[in-house]
């Protein structure tokens, strides 16, 4: 009798790590199998890349001791049978992915401008820091800072934009334009919702016109054509003409994507801080929008992730990026045939970037999720 | 009687596309007076309220509250909501504010109020309405009944002199109905200018001055609740007390 009134535990094999195998990876015969089939592939592939990446792989020196400068002196160019990926050529060529063509006295710049947008991004990453409110009004002017520091002025020497090139030109490209297309794209959206016909048209036409092109399509119309549009006389930097395609572009998107989330919200939501008193800029500013941005993050991540890695089109107009220094230095007789470790070494990069923010969407998406009921009740 | 009159409605005629929704509506309210509308749904009811605060336009004939005329004019529109609170069916909290904040937002926006001055105001109304326990949650963690109540905090946080209630219990389980009716008489025992559309008739009975039936976007009958109960005038009013009384 006393074993009936005592509570029962699951039975063993369905909890815990050997509860979780059973249920997951041998739960019937097909499972069972595909499951050894996956841990055979695994077996094969895993050793293998971390033998070509690593173990067997040249950072400076090749195998017999020497200093990597050019591809014949790679052990996998040596000695086919043993050699795994050639590194020096990142190592050596590092300088140039990193910072472009940036003159070397005025590096440290650059450097500077890392750091900050580092510490510019800290009070969005973390709701907790300390002084967070200190911070955020640094990150509203960090830009301005940016801007100065690395084109020059202030006191700065000039460095002219064709001299950045790399992982500079894709964070400046990308900051700016995810940065920008932000607030226009809420603009654009509450314009196209707009009751006013001509305001909604005009939101509407843009959105549509920009999204209907392809964004090599606007880089070239930034390149070639802004200019004329510009009084004679002022002369726009070919950066800036692509920074200006590129946010047009992403605004777009950003656009639609925000609209999205207006139109989740439910009418009631409107009404009620129309009927507290509050103007159209009032209800937009606290109800609305924080509402509908909460809705649209993933999305929103979604096209900045998009319109990050988008930025390496801008090869196309002569702008090089991580790609096309990447490119260059391809083409580069020293390190011709270097593509695996060069392509491989981009994409670790972009990786590093867009999977950092697909992580700070789910984090923001936690965060955000306190209380939030949308049902009417 | 249009001297003391706060909420004037002439001739109000309103449609949605061919379909006319409020049909010659004429509709005199005097300060701290209690109406109740009633009516079949698709009689509006729920517009004629509405038209009240301009959640919807009305487009013939002419709306008063307080002296102010409601036209295009945007300030006047702004100036009637601040007059006018409104209670909706589906309560319409803001929920990604914590009840205090829903409270607060508007007079801190609106009124310019100091922050801390508001949460102190948040709090006696939240006292008003029995749940200042509350005050730190999130809508979405809130029963019906709750929420309900938030939301006529919320309202009377902007000090209104009308209160207009859409159908408040509508959307509540049964159980909850008595505290969110309780809440409302005490208001109407305080003095507010009170519009209210419900079948609740119990309520009708204990708090309104007057009943307004309407049906097919007129108004059919106004009289006391005495004699709308017990000696209505018009068939449709009884054909309509004997479906919702003795169902």
């Amino acid at each position: 009798m006393n074993e009936m009134n005592e509570a029962r535990k699951p039975p063993v094999a369905t909890t815990g790590i050997i509860g979780w195998l059973r249920i997951n990876l041998f739960f019937n015969w097909t499972n069972s199998l595909i499951t050894l089939f996956v841990i055979y592939c695994l077996y094969q592939f895993i050793p293998w890349i971390l033998d070509w990446t690593i173990f067997s792989a040249d950072f400076k020196y090749n195998y017999l001791g020497e200093q990597i400068t050019n591809q014949e002196m790679c052990s996998r160019n040596l000695d086919p049978e043993n050699g795994g990926a050639c590194w020096a050529v990142i190592y050596v060529r590092f300088y140039q992915f990193i910072y472009g063509f940036y003159p070397k006295v005025e590096v440290w710049r650059v450097n500077v401008a890392y750091v900050m947008l580092t510490l510019a991004l800290l009070p969005l990453l973390y709701a907790n820091l300390p002084y967070r409110k200190y911070f955020l009004y640094f990150t509203y002017i960090f830009p301005v800072i940016a801007y100065f520091l690395l084109n020059g002025g202030l006191g700065f020497t000039e460095v002219s934009t064709n001299k950045w090139g790399g992982l500079l030109v894709t964070l400046v490209l990308g900051c700016t334009g995810i940065a920008l297309a932000f607030p226009i794209g809420i603009m654009l959206a509450l314009g196209r919702r707009s009751k006013l016909p001509v305001i909604s048209m005009m939101c509407t036409l843009f959105i549509e016109f920009i999204r209907g092109v392809p964004l090599i399509t606007l880089l070239f119309f930034g390149m070639v054509m802004l200019p004329l549009f510009l009084p004679e006389g002022i002369d726009m930097d070919g950066l800036v003409r692509v920074l200006v395609a590129v946010t047009l572009f992403q605004s777009a998107y950003m656009a639609e994507v925000i609209r999205g989330g207006l139109q989740a919200i439910p009418p009631g939501q409107y009404e009620a801080a129309k009927s507290l008193g509050m103007s159209y800029w009032r209800m937009n500013l606290l109800i609305i929008l924080p509402q509908a941005i909460r809705i649209s993050i993933p999305p929103i991540v979604n096209t900045s992730i998009g319109l990050f890695k988008d930025t390496t089109l801008v090869i196309i107009v002569g702008i090089l990026d991580l790609l096309g220094i990447g490119r260059g230095t391809l083409a580069d007789t020293n390190w011709l045939g270097l593509s695996y470790e060069i392509y491989f070494f981009v994409s670790l990069v972009f990786f590093i970037f867009t999977f950092g923010m697909s992580r700070y969407s789910l984090y923001l998406e936690k965060k955000l999720k306190t209380g939030i009921n949308m049902g009417a009740d | 009687m249009s001297e003391e009159s706060i909420i004037s409605l002439k001739n109000v005629n309103k449609w949605f596309g061919d379909f006319h929704v409020l049909q010659d509506v004429n509709l005199e309210v005097k300060k701290k007076e209690r109406i109740v509308v009633c009516g079949p749904s698709g009689s509006g009811k729920s517009t004629m309220i509405r038209c009240i605060n301009r959640l919807e336009e009305h487009q013939e004939g002419s709306i008063v509250v307080d002296g102010i005329e409601l036209t295009g004019n945007l300030k006047n529109i702004d100036n009637v909501r601040k007059e006018v609170g409104m209670v909706f069916q589906q309560f319409n909290l803001f929920p990604h504010l914590s009840v205090k904040e829903n409270i607060t937002l508007a007079p801190i926006w609106v009124k310019k109020m100091p922050k801390a001055e508001a949460e102190e105001l948040a709090m006696r109304q939240l006292e008003i309405v029995k749940i200042p326990e509350q005050a730190n949650k999130y809508p979405g963690q809130l029963s019906g009944g709750q929420q309900q109540r938030v939301a006529i905090a919320r309202s009377l946080a902007m000090n209104p002199n009308i209160m207009l209630f859409d159908e408040p219990t509508s959307a509540l389980d049964p159980e909850m109905i008595k505290e969110v009716l309780d809440v409302m008489v005490d208001l109407a025992n305080g003095g507010m200018t009170m519009i209210v559309v419900t079948h609740e008739m119990g309520f009708a009975k204990t708090v309104a001055d007057r009943m307004v039936f309407m049906d097919e976007g007129k108004i059919v009958e106004e009289a006391s609740p005495d004699k709308f109960f017990n000696n209505p005038e018009s068939d449709r009013t009884k054909l309509f007390l004997s479906q919702i009384l003795h169902q």
